[in-house]
């Protein structure tokens, strides 16, 4: 199964690779990983999207939780939480289709960020279906580059576990 | 106001304020300011050795033998990379340990600088932490949090790289106090799961105690015994337990796993529950991991969290110090559970000990050729267990492990995670160290003792009076052991005899003793006379080569299907797998 897991780190050298390391060496897989800051410039926060039996993901979280940078882990998959990821996306319709990209950006609440002759560039936000759903309808349009941040998650305030 | 003092300095008084009285290391360009302050030191003595390797092996044996932390020293690039074995070495065997590295300036580091490497990156998966010190102000806070976090919760290997400007640089020496918010290992276990544990085993039939590593690291094995002995459970232990419950105790079934005893394997594998004390089901002790102790429900207690449900699965998880958990144990035993275990346990000891009578540790003895077994057993015979014995990798090691009783913890040093070859006489060195006064013995491979052999020099200048016994068997014995069984008798390059070398030529030309037995009746003089002398001793034991280690579990089959001796070949079905 599909888990998000939010890891607050000391915001030191080499923690990246510590997490990264623990994950290639062990025989873990990523599917997408953020970092940044959080308000303590301290202190940095981690998505990790990772696959696997409920066993490896136990494995998983007390593997993190043994490193020494690594303050708090939380698997989000177990709480009510928030998903975001945000995706980048140019296309090059052809001309009669042009009407069509800029009406599902609209629909999605994308953003058109920069535009050329050929070309829209679209900023779009929100949790996997959505994007998915967003990136199926541009496929025939023409995807020229597609870029993602990787997801961040965050709980919701009376977080109840699932 | 301090006056300032350069980082070499605050490296030198911040060990002393470590209590370190030994670095085991090795000089080199970028320490060689590090190599100034010690020249002469009073109070820090640098034993040079051989080999980076040596030194870092050096420290651990220190480490093991003494409880304490080991510290090892040395240059950038090789230097550093000369170390990762040991300190590999040491992760795998939760060894406490800081070792220094050297490193160039910080202003030429990602330049592929001479002599540069990058040892944080290198051994960050086989430390426990490590650092680059960027900053002298940095020093000292760094130096306590490593001795810290190496020798606390799970301990192992930390390391800190130290770029030349760091210590050469000056500041203000302040010893810190210690502050780490995302470090804090569990030492009080919980109650309630050690309740849970108490009454499963007041309504076991058959249970097993497995003592681990765990035990000798948190200094439980009187805790251990005082469990065993009240509520009468047999104790069998893994590779890194022994001596952690004293191998002649009644309730002892020695070694278990891959080449464990038959008794402790059937017992474990025939049992209702197990209780696992500060070790981690390695494969060399769970055999094919479906199969495993099919019956038993599981109590673990460790202080990892990690090392819990990650090979079998567990019932009762206790995550904490196994010393403090014990306590706890023992008072809930005796207080809140009535039993009249003597009573409870006679059917399961008598059941194991028909196991013990059916299949004992035994080899044939022989009057013409020395089998190695013996050795092993007269060593014991003469030092009444009161040694330190360090060993070297295969079958030498397996051997000691099935014919030495450990009684007291700390009284075997072996590389069991890793399996290290060459291992053994640096970690005597390093012991020797610790304990100046004990007889510490490394029983050797003809193979394992080439790999650090020049640490003879570290022995006889240091005046060292350990011993090295020998068990020259001309091939790299367990490999061929293999060959033989799974290999139909190829023995590809495991033979030594084309050349093997004159040990005790080797030993004099160092300035060490040198002797030979050739004869089962030359063992005991050999013994004798090298314990007798106050030197380092190199004892070159001529065994029968075509012996092997038995009983054994071939790679991935149950454990209780195991091959002696008196077996030539193992059936087709029991085929090493790969
Ligand atoms: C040639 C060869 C053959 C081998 N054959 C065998 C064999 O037949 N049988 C065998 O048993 N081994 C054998 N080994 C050794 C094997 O590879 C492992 O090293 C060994 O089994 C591990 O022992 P352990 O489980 O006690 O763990 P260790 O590596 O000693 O780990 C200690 C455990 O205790 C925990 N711990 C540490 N401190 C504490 C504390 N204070 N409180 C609580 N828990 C703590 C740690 O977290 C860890 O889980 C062999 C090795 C070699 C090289
Ligand atoms: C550094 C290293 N290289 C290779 C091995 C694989 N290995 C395990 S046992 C062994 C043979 C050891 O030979 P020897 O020291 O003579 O011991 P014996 O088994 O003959 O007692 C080898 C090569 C190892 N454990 N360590
Ligand atoms: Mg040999």
């Amino acid at each position: 199964m599909r888990h998000t897991i939010s890891v607050l780190v000391e915001n030191k050298f080499g923690v990246l690779s510590r997490i990264s390391g623990l994950f290639s060496g062990r025989g873990y897989n990523i599917e997408s990983l953020s970092v940044g800051e959080t308000i303590d410039p301290q202190v940095s926060i981690m998505t990790i999207v990772t696959t696997g039996d409920d066993w490896v993901i136990e494995q998983i979280t007390k593997q993190l939780n043994k490193l020494i940078d690594v303050i708090k882990v939380t698997d989000m998959t177990e709480l009510d939480h928030v998903e975001r990821e945000m995706v980048l996306l140019k296309v090059s319709p052809k001309q009669e289709h042009k009407a069509e990209v800029l009406n599902i950006a609209g629909i999605f609440r994308g953003r058109i960020v920069d535009s050329s002759q050929k070309t829209y560039t679209i900023e779009i936000t929100g949790d996997e279906k959505k994007i998915e759903a967003f990136v199926e309808l541009m496929r025939p349009m023409g995807i020229k580059e597609f870029v993602r941040t990787g997801k961040v998650a965050i709980t919701r305030e009376g977080v109840k576990k699932k | 106001m301090h006056t300032k003092i350069t980082g070499a300095e605050i490296l030198v008084e911040s060990l002393k304020k470590e209590g370190v009285k030994y670095i085991f290391g090795y000089p080199g360009g970028v320490v060689l300011n590090i190599f100034d302050v010690l020249y002469e030191h009073k109070d820090l003595h640098l034993i040079l050795t051989r080999h980076e390797q040596g030194a870092v092996h050096a420290a651990d044996g220190f480490a093991r033998a003494s409880g304490k932390t080991g510290v090892a020293l040395v240059t950038s690039g090789p230097g550093a990379t000369n170390t990762v074995t040991g300190i590999a070495t040491a992760s795998m065997d939760s060894i406490p340990m800081v070792v220094f590295s050297g490193q160039v300036p910080t202003m030429l580091i990602g330049n592929d600088a001479f002599q540069e490497a990058d040892i944080v990156g290198i051994t960050r998966p086989c430390t426990k932490y490590n650092f680059l010190v960027k900053d002298v102000n940095d020093l000292s806070r760094i130096i306590k949090e490593a001795f810290y976090i190496a020798s606390t919760g799970r301990p192992g290997p930390v390391l800190i790289d130290l770029p030349k400007d760091v210590t050469v640089g000056k500041a203000d020496f302040v010893w810190p106090e210690l502050e780490m918010r995302s470090y804090k290992p569990t030492y009080e276990g919980n109650k309630w799961m050690i309740s849970q544990a108490a009454q499963l085993m007041a309504k076991s039939k058959k249970p097993v105690i497995i003592a681990g590593g765990g035990v000798i690291i948190s200094g439980a094995a009187k805790e251990l015994k005082e469990l065993a002995e009240h509520t009468d459970i047999p104790v069998t232990m893994t590779l890194m337990g022994l001596g952690g419950f004293p191998g002649s105790h009644k309730l002892s079934l020695g070694m278990l796993g891959m080449h464990g005893t038959y008794y402790a394997n059937k017992a474990v594998q025939d049992s209702d529950l197990i209780i696992a004390v500060g070790m981690r089901f390695d494969d060399r002790v769970t055999g094919k991991v479906d199969a495993f102790a099919p019956h038993a429900k599981i109590v673990h207690i460790d202080i990892d969290p990690t090392s819990i449900k990650k090979n079998v699965r567990v019932d009762v998880p206790v995550v904490g110090d196994v010393k403090r958990v014990l306590t706890v144990m023992n008072k809930v035993l005796k207080e809140e559970i009535k039993e009249q275990w003597d009573e409870v346990r006679k059917a399961w000891l008598k059941q194991i000990d028909a196991w013990r009578a059916e299949r004992p540790m035994s080899y044939t003895h022989s009057e013409e050729i020395i089998k190695p077994q013996f050795v092993v057993e007269k060593i014991y015979e003469l030092t009444k267990g009161d040694a330190i014995i360090t060993t070297e990798v295969g079958q030498n090691q397996m051997w000691t492990a099935q014919f030495y009783k450990f009684d007291k913890p700390r009284t075997l040093l072996t590389s069991g995670g890793l399996g290290t070859m060459g291992y053994g006489f640096p970690a005597a060195i390093g012991a020797q160290f610790a304990h100046p006064e004990k007889l510490v013995i490394d029983v050797a491979g003809d193979g394992s003792i080439q790999m650090n052999i020049q640490e003879l020099a570290t022995a006889v200048i240091n005046k060292l009076p350990v011993k090295v016994a020998i068990l020259n068997n001309r091939f790299l014995g367990m490999v061929r052991q293999w060959q033989e069984l799974f290999f139909d008798e190829r023995y590809s390059h495991t033979k030594l005899n084309d050349v093997v070398p004159d040990f005790v030529k080797i030993a004099e030309a160092y300035g060490a003793v040198g002797l030979r037995a050739t004869k089962p009746s030359e063992v005991e003089p050999v013994l004798k006379e090298a314990f007798r002398i106050k030197k380092t001793v190199f004892m070159d034991f001529i065994v029968d080569w075509k012996e092997k280690v038995y009983p054994m579990v071939p790679a991935g089959a149950p454990i209780d299907q195991m091959l002696f001796e008196q077996e030539k070949k193992p059936e087709k079905k029991l085929k090493a797998v790969k």
